[in-house]
């Protein structure tokens, strides 16, 4: 049949000659690259001393934004949690007393905002879905730690330092 | 004199065997750092400078690990395996002429353990023996792996010690004596018999690669076909004596080899130093060039590995009984052939 992309190759099985079925020669050959790559630069990076650079859309660990004016953003919508795939964020609602104005933005806050680190997969859905832009995943990646429990970051993980008046 | 003499044999016996120990011990950390070289990695760096106290680590988790005996295993046997084969890897040592007579203080001393007339049997026995450990090793785990894994290199050792017999026949025609030191010592200067039995030093080579179950011979524990081959079941220090074994093989054969075709402790312009030096420093440089030789044979044994896939058995099979023995015999055929023309 003819072939219709004109991509097809026919091989051709040629008998070893001498040379090739001695081994010596292709022995040699083989040596002379792995001693090529003796020489060569390990392309190593030696994590945690050195860090790769990452990429300008590199997704890492969450943090909960603050305004200008170093107050909270998330109003406790709950659209990251529903946008979750992996649902990997929980939170609970709470309202803003007299006098928190300077902490809260907004009347409504997060008094707990948890996301699981272990079910989390940084797809950047809860990013795209916050309309107050109060999470991005701008951090570094999450460190290990030995017990599951610990994988759950709370606010006090997760919520931007606040800012130095 | 008689004392002096027996407490310098004493000396050095300690300080070969401690040298063996040490350079195995520390070619595992050299193999781990080749093969990372090797594939463009940095290879073990997290303990001490360099990682260079990776071995002692290595060594101290041996002995940590749980040591298990498998119930049907034969306690007895399964003990005597890993022991006869570091045994018989650490007594080839004996016979190596490490360098030249020494003298120190008017005492003439000789940098050899025991200096037999027939150092070559004496190597070729140990080696087969070498064969008993991993053979009781695999039989007495009672573990089909196990088994398969030990007849695999009892069958391999065997069919290659064959071609190394006849390869080094071809060097006894040239140099009529068995004797290791005789042999280093008529290689003097630059005359290593590796220039007058190309040949026979390839064969060699390669047998020794099979004797010492090295990669591309490493059947005998062939992961994707064995699990873990004759040491399977075993595990703790007693692993770590097979695993030290094949290292000290490793040694000994590059000594061997360095001593029968490279010219052991001799070097291009050894009189000129010994007349400058003196006859005490003279013998110590010899014994430098000649760990120099050992340690470029051992980083070869590492090159290949990372570099040659394994063989498949049969075709294992096929280089030593069909392509081999042949070339080992026309080898020393023509070796007989062209010293008669010589003559």
């Amino acid at each position: 049949m003819e072939s219709l992309s004109n991509k097809r190759k026919v091989l051709e099985v040629k008998p070893l000659n001498f040379l090739e079925r001695a081994y010596l020669p292709a022995i040699m050959g083989g040596l002379a690259t792995t001693m090529k790559h003796f020489f060569k630069k390990p392309v190593t990076i030696s994590y945690p001393e050195e860090k790769r650079e990452f990429s300008e859309n590199f997704r890492g660990m969450h943090s909960l934004k603050r305004d200008e004016n170093g107050k909270e953003r998330c109003t406790a919508c709950g659209l990251c949690a529903l946008s979750c795939p992996a649902e990997a964020i929980t939170m609970t609602a709470a309202e803003r007393k007299p006098g928190e104005e300077n902490l809260y933005r907004e009347e409504k806050y997060a008094a707990v905002y948890e996301i699981n680190m272990l079910r989390c997969i940084f797809c950047g859905l809860c990013e795209e879905a916050c309309p107050k832009e109060a999470i991005y995943l701008d951090g570094d990646i999450v460190p290990t730690d030995y017990l599951r429990k610990d994988f759950i970051y709370g606010k006090d993980k997760l919520v931007e330092a606040p800012l130095n008046q | 004199m008689e004392t002096t003499d027996l407490i310098f044999r004493i000396v050095l016996i300690v300080i070969i065997f401690a040298i063996s120990l040490v350079v195995a011990m520390y070619s595992t950390y050299a193999e781990r750092k080749v093969a990372a070289f090797f594939q463009d990695r940095i290879g073990p760096n997290r303990a001490g400078p360099w990682g260079i106290l990776q071995p002692l680590a290595d060594g101290g988790k041996m002995f940590l690990k749980e040591e298990i005996i498998p119930t049907n295993a034969t306690p007895f046997l399964f003990i005597v395996g890993p022991s006869l084969a570091i045994l018989t890897a650490c007594i080839g040592s004996a016979v190596i002429p490490w360098g030249q007579a020494i003298v120190i203080g008017g005492h003439t001393f000789d940098l050899q353990v025991t200096d037999i007339n027939v150092g070559i049997l004496y190597i070729f026995g140990v080696v087969s023996l070498g064969v008993y450990g991993i053979m009781i090793g695999g039989w007495a785990s009672n573990n089909k792996y196990s088994l398969l894994g030990a007849i695999r290199a009892a069958s391999q050792n065997i069919s290659y010690e064959i071609s190394m017999g006849l390869s080094i026949i071809a060097l006894l025609m040239l140099t009529g004596t068995l004797s290791l030191k005789e042999i280093a010592e008529q290689q003097h200067g630059f005359a290593w018999n590796v220039w007058r039995q190309p040949l026979g030093f390839v064969l060699f080579l390669v047998c020794a690669f099979a004797e010492t179950n090295r990669s591309p011979f490493d059947l005998p524990e062939c992961e994707t076909e064995l699990v873990g081959g004759y040491h399977t079941e075993y595990s703790s220090m007693k692993l770590g004596f097979y695993l030290f074994a094949e290292y000290i093989n490793m040694f000994i054969s590059s000594a061997v080899m360095a001593t029968l075709y490279w010219g052991g402790y001799n070097y291009p312009g050894m009189d000129w130093v010994a007349a400058h030096v003196g006859p005490t420093i003279a013998p110590i440089i010899g014994v430098v060039v000649f760990f120099g030789k050992i340690f470029f044979s051992i980083f070869f044994f590492m090159w290949v590995r990372w570099t040659i896939p394994r063989f498949r058995y049969d075709q294992l099979m096929d280089l030593g009984w069909k392509v081999l023995i042949p070339l080992a015999i026309a080898n020393i055929v023509l070796t007989g052939v062209i010293t008669t023309l010589l003559n």
